[in-house]
């Protein structure tokens, strides 16, 4: 089993077996299955260019992406379609299916909390204030103009969390971590009610931001919030090995020669920009980094250099998918991602659960 | 998980070594033996747990003698005793005491169901809000409430949306105990399923909300915060007794509630019936929140941080049950009383609640650091 082996575990396989033929099987395995992570995201990017409200067949989105402009106003139509609506709309689904997902799998690490998501350290309640009183103050009304209001919130209230939770002895302490971030969020959320209910605006642009969606943003928004989740990942990419020793305890991992505050440190930004970022633009997703962390969980055991990879595609693979459920359920309608994540994830996620395929840690 | 208990109790540990002259006496001598009963006798605990209680009286009456037409503390108290005179007693009883009422066993049921359920759960994140009793009857009210449409109104104002938003919580509530029971109840698995749960109660309240007409919308979010507002009598009863039956169940099975923390093979070696007692306390834990939100709303935060306030307060390494209830008492009545009479604007108690509690449990956290 790919789950038994840790690092404790392969002193004892090696009495019996090979203990470096175990380990290359398993890293074969892991490859495998991050291939098919990859290949599963590729077809579901091609079919969310594909599907909606005007279907299209593989030539027609060929020819959308890469064809230039025309005569035939039909064929111009999908050109323009894909371009602007379904190419943005995809990319941004990847974009924060990834953001979430590795976020997700790494505040679980950091707090060392199953329940922990991507929410916890006042990100989504810090975006929903920030964008609730723009739009009851400045009267901004349109989505590209709070955006970088939401980033910014996210952004400060993930610093007040982690900074007030590293005041003082027992710096960072996962405990203290999830607590001062919920309280926080409590705070934020308190707040952003109070702001909606006196101001109508707010409280209608709220509902629809509540909701959480890819769609509808456009590539001067894509392009930035792109950049910061490529920064958080590479961040969270470079405290991965860290990380392991880290849950390991405290001590274990200061006597292995683990700088805690600094890696923590560099944890925490990479969260907040991830889950920031990804708010910012599509409004609170709920549930997805949750879920896919224990799912990446069950399938690569507790090394997180291979958990955030496998959380990151698993993220982006079913935001994909629940964007394109969410095309098709209601037509000419549409559900918004973030609705259909938690009513398709919860109940897989519950079945999951109750069939006793996660570990509390 | 595992770590996270650890950390509780070190907490507690800690906070034992550092702290002073009574508590190093109670570690020398805590038994205290009286016939067949026999408990510990932790001095700071039981004066915390006095001081709040006292604090949750003096907010309960300050709460009846402020209003348009204030009385006197002491008339207050003599009302209550059953010796105040009628023109006070016709205000006190009638007008007054409902939500005073109310606000007391609404925050004594919720902040006693929190400590329950991250006792049980072994998780200070739990929550009844986490177990889907909050969010199932916040999408049934938000369902009546925006469907409905013309109607809503005369739907609102009648004690028909309390009773449907109890059944849709208490319904919620059941449906993840049963899922999450499997040969026993398993702490980490029920809040999984909790969350998912939760989850998806709130994905149909936030798309009832998406597609509601705006002015619902509004109403909603009233109701959504939650509210002591237009209590009557008859709401109140039923709090009343569904709290005070399902604490006495609480009390009677409590003296074999702090060997669960240890895990269950050592309750078991205490002499613990470990299934029965958490399947007990779990059970009356969904049950004090579905009352609280019935007779309330969803009023939140309540549950989550009253637990854990009453715990740095009382330096317990683990919620205690009777300083979570007055914590959550002080704390539902208190905001209460500053959402009536010291905001310029009217605001639902809930947002109140949040803005006390949240930071508090912060200051309380920062302070810990700093020591």
């Amino acid at each position: 089993m790919i789950r038994g082996i840790t690092y404790f575990d392969m002193s004892t396989t090696a009495v019996e077996r090979p203990a470096a033929g175990v380990v290359v099987d398993a890293r074969r395995r892991r490859v495998v299955g991050l291939g098919i992570l990859v290949l599963l995201l590729v077809v579901m990017a091609a079919l969310s260019l594909a599907v909606g409200a005007r279907a299209l067949t593989p030539a027609e989105v060929w020819h959308g992406l890469f064809a230039g402009p025309e005569s035939d106003r039909r064929l111009n139509e999908i050109r323009l379609i894909v371009e602007t609506v379904r190419v943005p709309r995809t990319t941004l689904a990847i974009v924060a299916g990834i953001a979430l997902g590795v976020g997700g799998a790494l505040i679980q690490g950091y707090t060392r909390n199953p329940i922990a998501d991507t929410g916890l350290l006042g990100v989504n309640a810090g975006a929903s204030f920030a964008v609730v009183t723009v739009i009851a103050v400045f009267g901004l009304s349109s989505p590209f103009q709070y955006v970088w209001f939401g980033f910014l919130g996210a952004a400060v209230a993930g610093v007040v969390v982690f900074g007030l939770s590293s005041i003082g002895r027992g710096a960072g302490n996962p405990l203290t971590l999830a607590l001062a971030g919920q309280g926080i969020t409590v705070f934020l959320a308190a707040m952003t009610t109070a702001v909606a209910l006196s101001d109508r605006e707010s409280l209608n642009a709220l509902r629809f931001w509540n909701a959480g969606s890819v769609a509808g943003v456009d590539f001067d928004v894509i392009w930035p919030i792109t950049v910061f989740v490529g920064a958080g990942l590479v961040l969270a990419l470079m405290t991965l090995p860290a990380l392991n020793l880290l849950n390991l305890g405290d001590d274990v991992a200061r006597g292995l020669g683990v700088n805690i505050a600094l890696s923590r440190t560099v944890g925490i930004t990479a969260i907040t920009l991830l889950a920031g970022a990804a708010t910012a633009a599509c409004g609170p997703i709920a549930f997805l980094g949750l879920m896919v962390a224990h799912l990446a969980r069950y399938l690569t055991g507790p090394d997180y250099r291979w958990l955030v990879p496998y959380a990151g595609l698993l993220g982006a693979v079913v935001l994909l998918f629940c964007d394109i459920v969410g095309r098709l359920v209601v037509r000419p309608g549409e559900l918004e991602a973030g609705v259909v994540v938690a009513l398709l994830g919860a109940p897989f996620f519950a079945v999951l659960v109750w069939r006793g395929k996660f570990k509390s840690a | 998980m595992r770590r996270v208990r650890k950390r509780m109790n070190g907490t507690g540990r800690g906070a034992h070594m550092r702290g002073s002259g009574t508590e190093v006496k109670a570690t020398v001598a805590p038994g205290v033996r009286l016939g067949g009963v026999s408990f510990v006798w932790r001095p700071w605990v039981a004066l915390v747990t006095l001081v709040l209680a006292a604090g949750a009286f003096l907010l309960f009456c300050l709460s009846i003698s402020i209003g348009d037409f204030p009385i006197g503390l002491s008339q207050v108290i003599a009302t209550l005793f059953g010796r105040g005179e009628q023109v006070d007693e016709f205000v006190i009883m009638d007008l007054r005491m409902p939500r005073a009422l109310a606000g007391l066993v609404v925050g004594i049921a919720l902040g006693v169901s929190g400590a329950l359920t991250q006792s049980i759960a072994r998780n200070p994140l739990a929550s009844p809000d986490i177990l889907g009793i909050t969010q199932g009857a916040s999408a049934v009210a938000v369902f009546l409430i925006t469907v409905s449409g013309g109607a809503a109104a005369a739907v609102v104002s009648s004690v028909g949306l309390s009773a449907a938003a109890l059944a849709g919580g208490l319904g919620t509530g059941l449906l993840v105990y049963f899922l999450a029971w499997r040969r026993g109840i398993d702490g980490f698995r029920l809040i999984l399923i909790g969350i998912s749960a939760s989850a998806m109660m709130e994905a149909i309240t936030t798309w009832l909300l998406v597609k509601a007409d705006i002015k619902d919308v509004a109403r909603a979010q009233v109701w959504l915060v939650g509210s002591l507002d237009n209590r009557s009598w008859d709401e109140v009863w039923i709090a009343l007794w569904g709290t005070l039956g399902l604490l006495v169940v609480v009390a009677c099975v409590a003296f074999q509630f702090k060997p669960l923390h240890f895990g269950d093979d050592v309750a078991a070696g205490l002499g613990v019936r470990f299934g029965v007692v958490r399947a007990v306390l779990l059970l009356c834990a969904v049950l004090l929140a579905a009352v609280a939100v019935s007779a309330a709303g969803p009023v939140p935060f309540v549950a989550l941080v009253a637990p854990q306030v009453a715990m740095r307060l009382a330096r317990c390494p683990t919620p205690p049950l009777v300083a979570s209830g007055m914590v959550g008492a002080l704390l539902l009545i208190g905001s209460d009383l500053i959402a009536r009479t010291a905001l310029p604007i009217t605001v639902p108690v809930g947002v109140v609640t949040a803005v006390i509690g949240g930071p508090f449990l912060v200051y309380l956290l920062v302070r810990a650091n700093l020591k």
